[in-house]
């Protein structure tokens, strides 16, 4: 017996006169992208793909289709492409920023877009670097709760207000796009970084949190909050939209109402 | 019998994932004390500090009586012998040396790459800086319109004679 199945509507070929949005505009892309490969040559090397593009396309797009289409050998990080899990951050026109938010139509496409991978990290290949000395700070400011009261039955309360003080630091994603954008960062790595301030200012504002004096103290450090030059690259950089200078200065007031 | 040990990839040291990552990039461990939030503080409370101070000085210098005309060496000499001026500028010279000097403290630190050069540049400020505050304080104390040297009054057409 053969049945009629009805095929899926986004198979069938749709008759002209109903049309859809209109036709998306295509337009030719010159991407540069930073190559490396430690295998070849200790030298990074600009490489030039040209690739036609729609208007719906994100920097993400073009890199994906250089990649499966054109040079199979070009390397990047990215996971879920919908700009949640912070793995494409990289330096798009001298901008950090993720590969998977930015629109092709949104940067002037009259000109090579430029890709290279985020500074102040070891670069492993291509656009990848090693995250391990961003992760080093990041877990030196013990970014987990910590609360020594009795652990309650259910779950533990906070007022809408509570949450509200740290809520925009509860937004970041760990993408590294602030703290590879922070000048102070560039120089020798040993300053702790927006991002690991931003996720110690969201368990210390966190009003079930215990150890605030202990992530305060951590952060006075000599590479801690204060060689924070408030040039608010990162507060630009953040994908996130986090106010992260802020943050870095509500860390510093912290810190000198408590010794003060 | 001992079971197969296989290594995961990011253990090892004493600290987690430290022998993955660039000696330059390993984190040293930081120093204790408030060193650098004083001098965050220093920094701002001298900066509004000093705001007064110069454009008072600057007030006083140029734009009040004369002006600009009245400044020669016997308009300085009249205002260091009030104590009021000596405290001023003295309160001037200090601020302002050590506002600066941190100033460029914080800029060599950010943008000297290796500890060597960390060192001389700060070692040529700091010298700089206390040559500077030790010479700026001793002419302020010390300082005396009409020397006499020898039984001689040293030309100088507004001291008195002797």
């Amino acid at each position: 017996m053969t049945a009629e199945l009805a095929e899926p509507a986004s198979k069938i070929e749709l008759p002209a006169h109903i049309g859809g949005g209109g036709d998306i505009p295509s337009f030719d892309v010159h991407l540069r992208v930073r190559r490396y490969n430690p295998e070849v040559s200790d030298e990074s090397t600009w490489d030039d793909f040209h690739v036609t593009m729609y208007g719906t396309d994100r920097v993400l797009d073009a890199l994906h289709k250089i990649k499966w289409e054109i040079d199979g050998s070009v390397s990047f990080r990215r996971s879920c492409a919908h700009g949640v899990c912070g793995s494409d951050a990289m330096r798009i026109n001298g901008r950090n920023r993720l590969a998977c938010k930015t629109l092709l139509k949104d940067l002037d496409t009259s000109k090579p877009i430029t890709v290279e991978p985020i500074k102040g990290l070891p670069v492993e290949k291509d656009l990848i670097v090693d995250m391990e000395p961003f992760f080093q700070s990041f877990r030196e400011v013990m970014p987990f709760l910590i609360n020594r009261g009795h652990e309650p039955t259910k779950e533990r309360l906070q007022s809408a207000e509570d949450r509200e003080r740290f809520d925009d630091t509860t937004k970041c994603i760990l993408c590294a796009a602030c703290t590879s954008s922070c000048p102070v960062f560039w120089t020798d790595g040993q300053y702790f970084g927006p991002a690991a301030i931003v996720n110690a200012h969201r368990f210390i504002f966190d009003s079930r949190d215990d150890a605030g004096d202990m992530r305060l103290e951590i952060l006075n450090d000599k590479e801690g909050v204060w060689r924070c030059r408030t040039t608010f690259n990162c507060t630009e950089a953040c994908p996130r939209g986090i106010q992260v200078t802020q943050a870095i200065a509500e860390v510093k007031q912290a810190i000198l109402s408590r010794k003060i | 019998m001992s079971a197969t040990q296989i290594q995961s990839p990011r253990s090892g040291g004493a600290k987690v994932g430290s022998n993955r990552i660039a000696p330059q990039y390993r984190r040293t461990g930081g120093s204790k004390g408030n060193f650098e939030m004083l001098a965050w503080l220093f920094m701002r409370l001298s900066g509004v500090v000093l705001v007064v101070l110069i454009f008072g000085h600057l007030t006083v210098n140029l734009l009040v009586g004369e002006g600009i005309h009245a400044i020669d060496f016997g308009f300085v000499a009249g205002k260091w012998a009030d104590p009021f001026w000596q405290v001023w500028d003295l309160a001037m010279l200090w601020l302002a040396m050590l506002h600066g000097t941190n100033g460029v403290r914080t800029i060599i630190n950010d943008y000297a790459e290796k500890d060597a050069t960390r060192l001389w540049l700060k070692i040529v400020l700091y010298a700089a800086t206390t040559v500077i505050i030790i010479l700026g304080t001793m002419v302020i104390f010390t300082f005396d319109p009409c020397p006499v040297v020898n039984g001689v009054q040293l030309p100088g057409g507004f001291c008195p004679s002797p």
